[in-house]
C-alpha cells in the first residue's frame, strides 16, 4: 500500500540525512522525499511517500520517532488529506502541436510559464495520479524534460501537525 | 569567568562525575590533553589501538550501570572507533565518545587526519553532534550525557574541532536539558500492564522471556520476585544473563541457537509468553514462520516501540522502562484475587522436566585431551560462580554462556548483538576498573584474542590482573563447525596456521603465561592462577579438543524446536 509520511523535524544540518540514511539502512522504500522548513524557522516538515506492508509502514513510522530530531510523524494517509504536486515539464511545441499542448495543458489546468518559437513549459499541480496523466495524455516523444518536486500533503480539516 | 573549549570538556566530564576515560590521544585532541594533563579529578586509560577504548568504556559501563566515556583524535582515531561504536550501540551500551575534528575552516578540505566522523558514525551511534560554536560545547555534551543513559541507552558521539577546543568562552553546566523531539515513555500504560496480568493469570503453560533490557534497567530484583510469585519457567537470552539467578530451578537455562532443549522447547510451545526488554532476534526465535506455527499469547514490555511487533506480533505491548512496568506488575500481582491455574502450572512443569531431563549440556569426557566446556565448568568452581566474565566471539562465548551459571546481573559481558571478535580483552580492562576489587576472567580463543592481544601492554601499565581463559582450538571454531555441519567439511581458511607462543607472548608483556595440555592440570592451573597469581595477569592457554561442537544448535533458518543435539551425531 502506498503511504504518506509527515514528519516535523529539527531544521538541523544532517538531520535529512538521517532520515535518508534510516531508509537505505533499513531497505524501506522511498518514492518521493520532499523537504522545506515550516513557518517556525527552527523546524522543517518532510513528506515521504513509501509503499509497504502495514507492518513495513508501522516500522517506518517506528524508527522515525526514534531519531533524535523527530519531533512529530504522522501517516497522512490513515485519514482524510489532501496531497499535492509540483511538476514542470517542458515540451516541443511546433506546427500543430503547439496548439494541441495549449489545450492539453488547459484541460489539465496546468499553466504554461514559459514560450519560445519551439518550446513551451507546463507547470501543473495536482496529486501524483494527476500529473501521471497528463503525462499519459500527451505525445511523449514531445517531452524534452520534466521534473516534479514529489508529493507534499497535509490533513484535512481538525488534523492538524504541529510541535 | 573564560574557559577554552578544551577546559570546558574537561569541566563538563568533572559535572557528570566520569572517573575514567579511556582514550588515545593525537593532534585534533591535544588541547584536550593538555588539559587532562593539568587535573586529576578523572583518570584517563591509555589503551594501544582506539577500538580497545571504546570496547573498555563499554564494559566499564555494562559491569558498572555508570556512562562509559573514551575519547579518540580524528580520521583514523575515529575509524578505528567505529568497531567499538557498532558494538554498544547493538548492546544498547551508553556511551559518550568525543572525538577531535580538523579546524572548521578545513572541514570539507580532505585535510590531514579528516573524516566524516558524524556521517561514518550515524548508522552507529544513537545520536551524534558536531559542535561548531565553543557556546553550544558544555550544553552539547550535557546533551550527549543524557541521552546515552535515558531512554533505550546507547552511544552518543561529539566531534569537536581543533579550533573550538581553543576558543574560549564563559562556561556553566547545564542541571538540565529538555529536548522537543525527545521523551522516552518510562512508566508503562496502566491498561495494558492489567491485560497482561488477565493474561498470565490465565495460561496455562506460561513462559517469561528475558533480555539485555533487564540488565540495562537494573530489573534483576523485581524480575527475580515476580517470576518467583508467578511460579514460572524463565529463560534468558544471550544479553540476560544474569537478569535472573541460572542456579535457581524455575531458570531453564538460554534459549536461542545455542540454548538449552528446555527454553527453546519451552519457548515454542507456551500459550502465554512474557517477554521483556528482548527483541525476538534472529539468534534467539530462528526462523519467524516456524515460530508462529504454535499459537501463543505474546505481552511484550520494552523500553523502545520499534522492537515491538518487529519481527514477531504482539499482543500486549508495554512500552515503558522495564524496572518501572515490573514494579507496577508485581504490586498488582500481589493484591490481586486471580491465581495462576495451578493444576494447569504443575502440568507444565512436568513436560519442562521432562526436556530437561534430555541433558542436552552433556558432553563427552575426554581423558588425554581437554574438552573446552570442562575448562568453563572448572573455571565456574574455582572462581566460586561469582567473577565477572568477559567473552570474545565463538565457540568460546557459547561454552561461557552454558556453563558459567551467571547469578547476578552485570556479570557476563560479551558483545552479543554485533559479535565482534577483539571483544574480550578490552572488556576486561573496562571492567576491572569499574570494579577494581572483583575477579575477571576474560573468555576467549586464540583467534578472537589475536584481534586485540596489543592490550597486554595496557594490562601491564595499569597493572590489571585479568585472567585470560584462552580456548585454543587452532580452529575458528564456531567457522569450522559450520563447515563441518554445512559445507562439507571444507575448511576453507578457518585453521589458524604460525600460532605465537601464547606463554612467551604474556612474558614478553611482562605477564604470567601458562599453557595447559593435559585435562588433570586444568583445575590446578586455574587455582595457582587466581590464588597463587591474584595479583598477576595470567595467561592461561588451554590446548583444547579440535572437533568438539556447540550443542544444542539450531542451524539458521530452522524453528527453535528443530535442534541439533550432541546425540543426534
Amino acid at each position: 500500500m502506498r503511504h504518506i509520511i509527515s514528519i516535523l523535524l529539527e531544521n538541523e544540518a544532517g538531520a535529512l540525512s538521517r532520515v535518508s540514511g534510516l531508509f537505505s539502512a533499513r531497505a524501506f522504500n522511498i518514492e518521493s522525499l520532499t523537504v522545506a522548513p515550516t513557518e517556525d524557522a527552527s523546524l522543517s516538515r518532510m513528506t515521504i511517500v513509501s509503499v509497504g506492508s502495514d507492518d513495513v509502514i508501522e516500522q517506518i513510522t517506528k524508527q522515525l520517532n526514534k531519531l533524535i530530531e523527530v519531533v512529530k510523524v504522522v501517516d497522512l494517509s490513515e485519514a482524510p488529506h489532501i496531497e499535492r504536486e509540483l511538476m514542470v515539464v517542458k515540451v516541443r511545441a511546433i506546427g500543430k502541436d503547439r496548439e494541441e499542448m495549449k489545450r492539453t495543458a488547459d484541460i489539465f489546468r496546468g499553466r504554461i510559464i514559459d514560450v519560445t518559437e519551439s518550446t513551451y513549459v507546463v507547470e501543473l499541480t495536482g496529486n501524483t495520479a494527476k500529473l501521471d496523466a497528463f503525462i499519459e495524455a500527451i505525445d511523449r516523444t514531445l517531452i524534452l524534460e520534466a521534473v516534479r518536486t514529489g508529493v507534499c500533503g497535509i490533513g484535512r480539516g481538525d488534523r492538524i501537525l504541529r510541535a | 569567568m573564560l574557559l577554552t573549549g578544551a577546559e570546558i570538556v574537561i569541566r563538563c566530564l568533572q559535572e557528570e562525575k566520569v572517573e575514567f576515560v579511556f582514550g588515545y590521544p593525537g593532534g585534533s585532541v591535544l588541547y584536550i590533553y593538555d588539559e587532562l594533563f593539568k587535573q586529576d579529578k578523572f583518570k584517563h586509560v591509555l589503551v594501544r589501538h582506539e577500538q580497545a577504548a571504546v570496547h573498555a568504556a563499554d564494559a566499564y559501563s555494562r559491569s558498572s550501570q555508570k556512562v562509559g566515556v573514551c575519547l579518540v583524535t580524528s580520521g583514523p582515531g575515529v575509524t578505528n572507533a567505529v568497531t567499538g561504536i557498532a558494538t554498544a550501540y547493538m548492546d544498547s551500551i551508553p556511551l559518550v565518545v568525543l572525538t577531535g575534528q580538523v579546524p572548521t575552516a578545513y572541514i570539507g578540505q580532505d585535510a590531514f587526519q579528516e573524516c566524516d566522523t558524524v556521517g561514518i558514525t550515524r548508522p552507529c551511534v544513537k545520536h551524534n553532534f558536531l559542535v561548531k560554536d565553543v557556546k553550544d560545547l558544555a550544553t552539547t555534551i550535557k546533551k550527549a550525557f543524557y541521552l546515552a543513559k535515558t531512554g533505550r541507552p546507547g552511544p552518543v558521539l561529539v566531534d569537536i574541532p581543533k579550533d573550538i577546543t581553543n576558543h574560549k568562552c564563559e562556561f556553566s553546566y547545564p542541571q538540565s536539558v529538555t529536548m522537543r523531539s525527545y521523551n522516552p515513555v518510562i512508566k508503562g500504560h496502566a491498561g495494558q500492564i492489567k491485560k497482561a496480568l488477565q493474561l498470565l493469570h490465565g495460561a496455562k503453560r506460561p513462559m517469561v522471556y528475558a533480555g539485555g533490557g533487564v540488565i540495562l534497567s537494573d530489573a534483576a530484583e523485581v524480575l527475580t520476585k515476580l517470576v518467583k510469585k508467578l511460579g514460572f519457567p524463565i529463560t534468558n537470552t544471550l544479553m540476560g544473563l544474569g537478569g535472573y539467578p541460572a542456579t535457581d530451578k524455575q531458570f531453564v537455562g538460554m534459549l536461542g541457537m545455542h540454548g538449552t532443549v528446555e527454553a527453546n522447547m519451552a519457548m515454542q510451545h507456551c500459550d502465554v509468553l512474557l517477554a521483556i526488554g528482548a527483541r525476538f532476534d534472529d539468534r534467539v526465535i530462528g526462523n519467524p514462520a516456524h515460530f508462529n506455527e504454535e499459537s501463543r499469547k505474546i505481552i511484550h514490555i520494552d523500553i523502545d516501540p520499534s522492537s515491538i511487533s518487529k519481527r514477531v506480533k504482539v499482543d500486549v505491548p508495554i512500552v515503558g522502562n522495564v524496572a518501572d512496568v515490573l514494579d507496577d506488575m508485581l504490586k498488582l500481582i500481589e493484591v490481586a484475587e486471580a491465581r495462576s491455574d495451578a493444576q494447569a502450572l504443575a502440568a507444565w512443569w512436568l513436560q519442562i522436566e521432562q526436556w530437561r531431563a534430555k541433558n542436552c549440556l552433556k558432553y563427552k569426557q575426554n581423558s588425554n585431551v581437554i574438552m573446552p566446556q570442562y575448562v568453563i565448568e572448572k573455571l565456574y568452581e574455582v572462581t566460586g560462580g561469582d567473577a565477572f566474565i568477559t567473552s570474545d566471539v565463538g565457540q568460546h562465548q557459547m561454552w561461557a554462556a552454558q556453563y558459567y551459571k551467571f547469578d547476578k546481573p552485570r556479570r557476563w559481558i560479551n558483545s552479543g548483538g554485533l559479535g565482534t571478535m577483539g571483544f574480550g580483552l578490552p572488556a576486561a580492562m573496562g571492567t576491572r576498573f569499574a570494579n577494581p576489587d572483583a575477579t575477571v576472567a576474560c573468555v576467549t580463543g586464540e583467534a578472537s584474542i589475536q584481534m586485540c592481544i596489543q592490550e597486554l601492554s595496557t594490562c601491564k601499565q595499569y597493572r590489571l590482573p585479568i585472567k585470560i581463559i584462552n580456548l585454543n582450538n587452532r580452529y575458528l571454531g564456531m567457522v569450522r563447525q559450520w563447515q563441518e555441519m554445512f559445507h562439507g567439511n571444507r575448511y576453507a581458511e578457518s585453521y589458524i596456521n604460525a600460532l605465537p607462543d601464547f606463554v612467551k607472548l604474556a612474558e614478553a608483556y611482562g605477564h604470567v603465561g601458562m599453557q595447559i595440555t593435559q585435562p588433570a592440570d586444568v583445575e590446578p592451573a586455574l587455582r595457582r592462577a587466581f590464588t597463587e597469581h591474584q595479583n598477576d595477569l595470567v595467561f592461561l592457554d588451554f590446548i583444547t579438543d579440535q572437533t568438539a561442537n556447540v550443542f544444542p544448535m539450531v542451524a539458521a533458518g530452522k524453528g527453535l524446536s528443530q535442534m541439533i543435539l550432541a546425540e543426534d551425531l
